[in-house]
Formats: structure tokens, C-alpha cells, sequence
């Protein structure tokens, strides 16, 4: 059997990153209360950025992970918000 | 004889099946995009027959879920099957909460009249239509996905509980739990996207 990282997160991490993303999830709620029409949107998909992020650092436990996991995640997602750049990219010159 | 075991190796394919799912709905977002981008006021006034109560307690609820789901893993690495199985039933128990919103939602809808295919739906603008299908179709993607990742953690609570999944052995339980977070992860982007935009 291979030697196991086997990093034990505490509950309380757990209640705090919790936290975090409830205050976040009430910012998103609140902010597009306040019309900026298409500022809106983009914030509200920053903060669900960090909230991503946060789900995938703490609860995902990449942070605790072997680089190679992080990597991984980083080049796929930045393909997709490639593919999504380019679309839009495209769309927007017809 | 020595079992072999690959618990890392056993992550990484977890891994890696989610960057699968996250180009699926990826792509969903995509098309998302570029049709709000194509018709933005008929998904803003779409967006008004969602509720964004009922969507703010499924984000909720799932967030919730997805902080039991992680502590059992700690739980079962503490050797506490008790806890671990307490925390996965509260977990299964958000996930019947989400999943009687869903019910309400969709039913309501129904009842309306306002479905894929409908008659209804059939007279509406072609941005309406659009939002529609796309809300019926992501959110209906991401429910199977929820029900799929239930059973995958039912089964992970029926083993904390007999003991085969234990503190030396436990990546069942994890990939189970990194399946759930993705789900949590897709509806963190849905549910602004779908019933904020009002």
C-alpha cells in the first residue's frame, strides 16, 4: 500500500468555509437586486467564481491534494474559458 | 495476499470524470450564453416566472450538504462511524429537500402549461421558448445528476455502516463526495444564471 498524504481537514474548517459561502451566496442574491444590467451579471459570476473556487480548494480538498491535481483543474478549466472566450469571440463579429 | 490499492490513482479518475461532466454543462452554459446574449429581454422576462426564494434555499441546502458530505470524510478518517453516518443521512436528507423544491417548481410550471412541446410554449416569443428549454433541460441534467449522486452516497452510508468503508480505507466515500461537490459546483453557477437575472 502507498504512503497516504491523509491530511485530516477539521470540522471546523468545514463550518467556516461553509460560512464563507453562505455570505457569499447572500452578496450574489443581493448585488443583482442592484441593476448595472450587464455589470450585474459579471459579478454575480465573480462571486460564484469564488465560490467555486473555495468549494474546489477546501471541500474538493485540492488544497491538500498532490500539485498534479491543481494542474489538471487549472488547464481544464482554463480550455473551457477558452472555448467560451472564442465563441463569444466569434458570435460577436457577425 | 496484499490487496492493491491505488487510492490516488482512484481520485484521479474521479478527477477526471469531472472534467468530463464540466464540459457537459460547460457546453450547456455556453449555448446559455450566446441565446441570453441573442435575446435578453425575453430571458429577463422569463426569468420572472422562476422563484429565486425557492432556488436561494436549494443553493443553500446544497451548500449545506456539501459541508456534511466533507465532514463524514473526516469523520470515518477519525474513526467515528457514528458521526460519519449521521452526517451522510443529513446529507441524503438536503437531497430530498432539493429534490421536493424541484418537484414544487417543475409542477407548478407544468401546471401552467409551461413545458417543452406544450401548446403554451408554442405561442411564446423565441427567446422565451429558448429560456424555457434551457432552463428545463439544465436544471432536469442537474437533478439526475443529484439523484445519481444520492444513491452513490446511500451506498457509501450502507458501507460506513457495515465497516468496509473505514479509516484505512475510505475512497469510496471520497469520490462519492467529489461527485456531490460537483453537483454543488453546477448549481452555484445555475442558480444565478437561471433565477437571478431578473
Amino acid at each position: 500500500m502507498d504512503a497516504e498524504q491523509k491530511h485530516i481537514t477539521s470540522y471546523r474548517t468545514y463550518w467556516w468555509v461553509l460560512i464563507i459561502l453562505l455570505v457569499m451566496t447572500f452578496l450574489t442574491i443581493t448585488v443583482t437586486w442592484i441593476d448595472l444590467s450587464a455589470l450585474t451579471v459579471l459579478v454575480a459570476m465573480v462571486i460564484a467564481t469564488f465560490k467555486a473556487g473555495t468549494v474546489l480548494t477546501y471541500f474538493m480538498h485540492l488544497k491538500y491534494e498532490s500539485s498534479l491535481f491543481r494542474v489538471l483543474v487549472i488547464m481544464v478549466l482554463s480550455i473551457y474559458v477558452l472555448v467560451i472566450g472564442l465563441t463569444f469571440f466569434d458570435y460577436l463579429m457577425r | 495476499m496484499e490487496e492493491h490499492r491505488d487510492d490516488i490513482g482512484a481520485r484521479l479518475g474521479m478527477w477526471i470524470f469531472i472534467f468530463t461532466e464540466i464540459l457537459l454543462f460547460g457546453g450547456l452554459f455556453l449555448v446559455y450564453a450566446v441565446m441570453r446574449a441573442t435575446y435578453p429581454d425575453d430571458f429577463h422576462q422569463s426569468a420572472h416566472h422562476l422563484n429565486a426564494f425557492i432556488g436561494s434555499i436549494n443553493t443553500v441546502v446544497l451548500l449545506v450538504s456539501s459541508m456534511t458530505v466533507a465532514m463524514s470524510i473526516t469523520a470515518v478518517q477519525k474513526g467515528d462511524k457514528r458521526l460519519a453516518v449521521t452526517l451522510l443521512f443529513i446529507t441524503l436528507i438536503c437531497a430530498g429537500i432539493f429534490l421536493v423544491n424541484k418537484y414544487f417548481e417543475w409542477g407548478h410550471k407544468i401546471h401552467l402549461g409551461l413545458y417543452p412541446g406544450s401548446d403554451l410554449m408554442l405561442t411564446l416569443k423565441h427567446g422565451e421558448i429558448l429560456f424555457f428549454s434551457l432552463y428545463f433541460f439544465m436544471t432536469g441534467l442537474h437533478m439526475l445528476h443529484l439523484i445519481i449522486g444520492g444513491i452513490i452516497l446511500t451506498i457509501a452510508m450502507i458501507k460506513v455502516q457495515s465497516g468496509s468503508i473505514n479509516s484505512e480505507s475510505h475512497v469510496l466515500l471520497e469520490n462519492g463526495g467529489l461527485y456531490w461537490h460537483l453537483v454543488d459546483l453546477i448549481w452555484i453557477f445555475l442558480f444565478p444564471l437561471l433565477y437571478l437575472i431578473t
